[in-house]
């Protein structure tokens, strides 16, 4: 069952017989969207350049735009796995949320005073992965539809993290966490380090190894893939945890950021990751997904937003052209999708 | 003009900084005529100053009379270059716009924070930077992340709401008080209805049945009818929030019931101008400023030009200023309406 959860596909099945001439297909494929994100990503950089001048252009303002992409850029690469793999998490922002506060509660803070920061970055991660490990158990065992079963998470992660916080901002006092994530290496902010850390391990894992492979078998065809001797349920669970685990990551990088845990961080988190993914090329269906794709969405949205920052552009006019890429993105996807799929 | 602007800064105002301890909140009018001479040198154009402005999403008229009632006042001035950022309640977002204000080099930034504490790390940045950070309405938790400091008087609401109803109810220690909250989890809200317990106290009363509500006009209607469905009869309720009063009057007409008044909160103008008819259940209002931001503005400007505060005998810009939360009724609605925002 967790196969008819995992397949939102049904209405387009990939054939068992032609994957492996898809496989090839849509490599070239795929390499012609990321074509078209570059040139797209390009373009506003040239709009940013033509508006905005020396104020776009300086590395300060590359800098910004990197470390505002980060934090979501870490949830997008987790992302990209589970929707590649079938699935849909729109908890990702309430998961976000509970880490932030569970790691920077009084009790944590004080542990981690006494021993070591880096307890703070444990709790984070493993609430984050808990979480994730409750998303994939219920969905691959317990048979829920995953955008019902992550609906649920949504509220309830968030609600926990309320009662945790009492709805407060809670406040960091630990000197060696603040002081490692404000540093820079090499001129290069740690929080845009470890998004590009966790975009090439989010790549290794995807393209060039057996987990990536059965992701992409259990997204395109789950029955195939339980045919071919994937134990689709486990596999599902693992790529669930692996999204709660960025999502513990995005947590910590959201503290270090904001000095503080809130259970209003990561608010929407899931749409601007859904957005971020879909537009990079990953098929909301399942069974093709791209890490560069996902990064390049990430830059895009970002980007755009700074450009429209530094415009001094209206309120409302950003999230339009917000929706307009969305649906420009899915359409040529459609295109694309009908001329490689029938 | 100048004297809407008196109207404002000095009326209304109360100065929360030590060297204006002994003034106070008294200078209520009377001083327009006498201290113009102050304002007009203050006004006049002195050198350019670049100001940055953000400030959370405008989900509610209030905040969004926030960003246009800044842009509105920067808009008077010849010297003051205003970048509007566009509202947002990610505070991940705000942070990389504060960011960009600094790359920029900006003279000021005026910030409304989503959150205050998450936002004083980018404060201090920028302070450190050099840049003359003003913030509005809810606080960062460094002081050496503003120059200068805006704020509402939350307690002072609930206190005013309080005493207001006190008189109104004179002598029945049974009356039953009704309060709708905003979002409890603020601790704006929290502050209020703090403020109001305590003043109702002060003559005897209680609150009896307490909702809250979200400051949306749906969240209001839902609070609200939820209330009325709970006490069978009430004499008073306060509504923190003009914004979600508009779905609290819509579950009042609902349930057809009028044997109570009530106070509502922040000062909307549509609440004004039915105190004004007094043809509803409104009574009175308490105002939370909605031209904070705007008077951020000014101190932004103030302070990069090294100008002091007109009505001051002090040569710098406060280090906190603290807006009064006055009671509108019926008979002094007409000065506040002008300043009131739209929901």
């Amino acid at each position: 069952m967790s196969e008819d959860t995992a397949v939102t596909p049904t209405n387009r099945p990939v054939p068992v017989k032609e994957s492996q001439s898809t496989v090839s297909a849509l490599l070239s494929s795929a390499a012609g969207r990321n074509t078209g994100l570059v040139v797209a990503l390009v373009l506003l950089c040239l709009a940013g350049v033509v508006t905005a001048g020396d104020r776009f252009a300086d590395v300060d303002n590359v800098l910004t735009i990197l470390r505002l992409a980060a934090v979501i850029g870490v949830v997008s690469v987790g992302m990209t796995f589970v929707i590649t793999g079938g699935g849909i998490d729109l908890s990702v922002g309430a998961i976000v949320a509970l880490s932030s506060v569970w790691a920077t509660t009084l009790a944590t803070q004080g542990l981690a005073n006494s021993t070591h920061w880096i307890v703070m970055v444990f709790t984070a991660l493993a609430v984050g992965g808990a979480c994730g490990l409750v998303n994939g158990v219920l969905i691959a065992y317990g048979r829920v539809v995953a955008f019902i079963a992550t609906l649920a998470s949504l509220a309830a992660a968030r609600g926990l993290a309320e009662i945790i916080s009492n709805r407060k901002t809670q406040i960091v006092n630990v000197p060696g966490f603040a002081a490692f994530f404000d540093a820079s290496v090499l001129g290069v902010p740690v929080l845009v380090v470890i998004f590009a850390v966790v975009a090439a391990a989010g790549w290794v894992l995807l393209n060039r190894t057996t987990f990536g492979r059965r992701t992409f078998a259990v997204g395109g065809n789950p029955e195939a893939a339980r045919l071919a001797g994937i134990d689709v349920r486990r596999h599902t669970v693992l790529l669930y945890t692996l999204l709660g685990l960025c999502c513990g990551l995005a947590a910590v990088m959201l503290i270090a950021r904001t000095t503080t845990g809130s259970a209003t961080h990561g608010g929407l988190y899931e749409l601007d990751a859904i957005a971020a993914v879909v537009i990079g090329g990953t098929l909301l269906s399942g069974g093709r997904g791209t890490i560069a794709g996902t990064v390049f969405g990430v830059l895009i949205f970002t980007t755009l937003s700074n450009v429209f920052t530094l415009n001094n552009l209206s309120i409302s006019a950003q999230a339009v052209a917000k929706g307009a890429i969305i649906v420009v993105a899915v359409l040529l996807q459609q295109r694309l999708a009908r001329r490689s799929g029938v | 003009m100048p004297h809407k602007r008196t109207t404002r800064l000095v009326a209304a105002l109360t100065l929360g900084v030590a060297l204006t301890a002994c003034t106070g909140n008294t200078p209520q009018n009377t001083q327009s005529g006498d201290k113009g001479g102050v304002k007009v040198a203050n006004d006049e154009p002195g050198k350019k100053v670049v100001i940055g402005f953000s400030a959370p999403a405008a989900d509610h008229g209030w905040m969004a009379a926030i960003t246009n009632a800044a842009k509105a006042e920067a808009g008077k001035y010849s010297d003051v270059e205003l970048r509007v950022v566009e509202g947002t309640n990610d505070v991940n977002l705000q942070i990389s716009q504060v960011e960009t204000f600094i790359n920029d080099k900006v003279d000021a930034i005026v910030l409304l924070p989503f959150d205050g504490a998450a936002l004083t790390p980018v404060a201090l940045k920028a302070m450190k930077a050099g840049i003359t950070v003003i913030n509005v309405d809810r606080q960062f938790d460094s002081p050496f992340a503003a120059r200068s400091t805006v704020l509402g008087d939350n307690h002072g609401m609930g206190v005013s709401a309080g005493t207001y109803i006190c008189e109104k109810l004179k002598g029945r220690s049974d009356a039953v008080v009704a309060e709708i909250a905003g979002i409890d989890s603020l601790p704006l809200t929290q502050d209020r209805s703090k403020g109001f317990a305590e003043a109702l106290a002060n003559c005897g009363l209680k609150v009896s049945n307490r909702v809250a509500a979200e400051f949306t006009v749906e969240s209001g209607e839902k609070a609200a009818a939820n209330l009325l469905q709970a006490a069978r009869k009430i004499d008073a309720i306060w509504n923190h929030d003009d914004d979600q009063g508009v779905g609290v009057t819509a579950a009042i007409k609902n349930s057809g019931r009028s044997e109570f008044f009530m106070v509502g909160g922040a000062g909307s103008a549509n609440v004004m101008r039915e105190i004004k008819a007094d043809n509803g259940s409104h009574k009175a209002t308490v105002v939370y400023p909605s031209t904070q931001g705007a008077d951020g503005i000014r101190l932004a400007r103030l302070a990069v030009q090294g100008k002091s505060l007109g009505d001051l005998v002090e040569v710098e810009v406060p280090r906190q200023v603290e807006l009064y939360a006055p009671v509108v009724t019926k008979e002094n609605v007409d000065r506040y309406l002008p300043t009131a925002f739209e929901s």
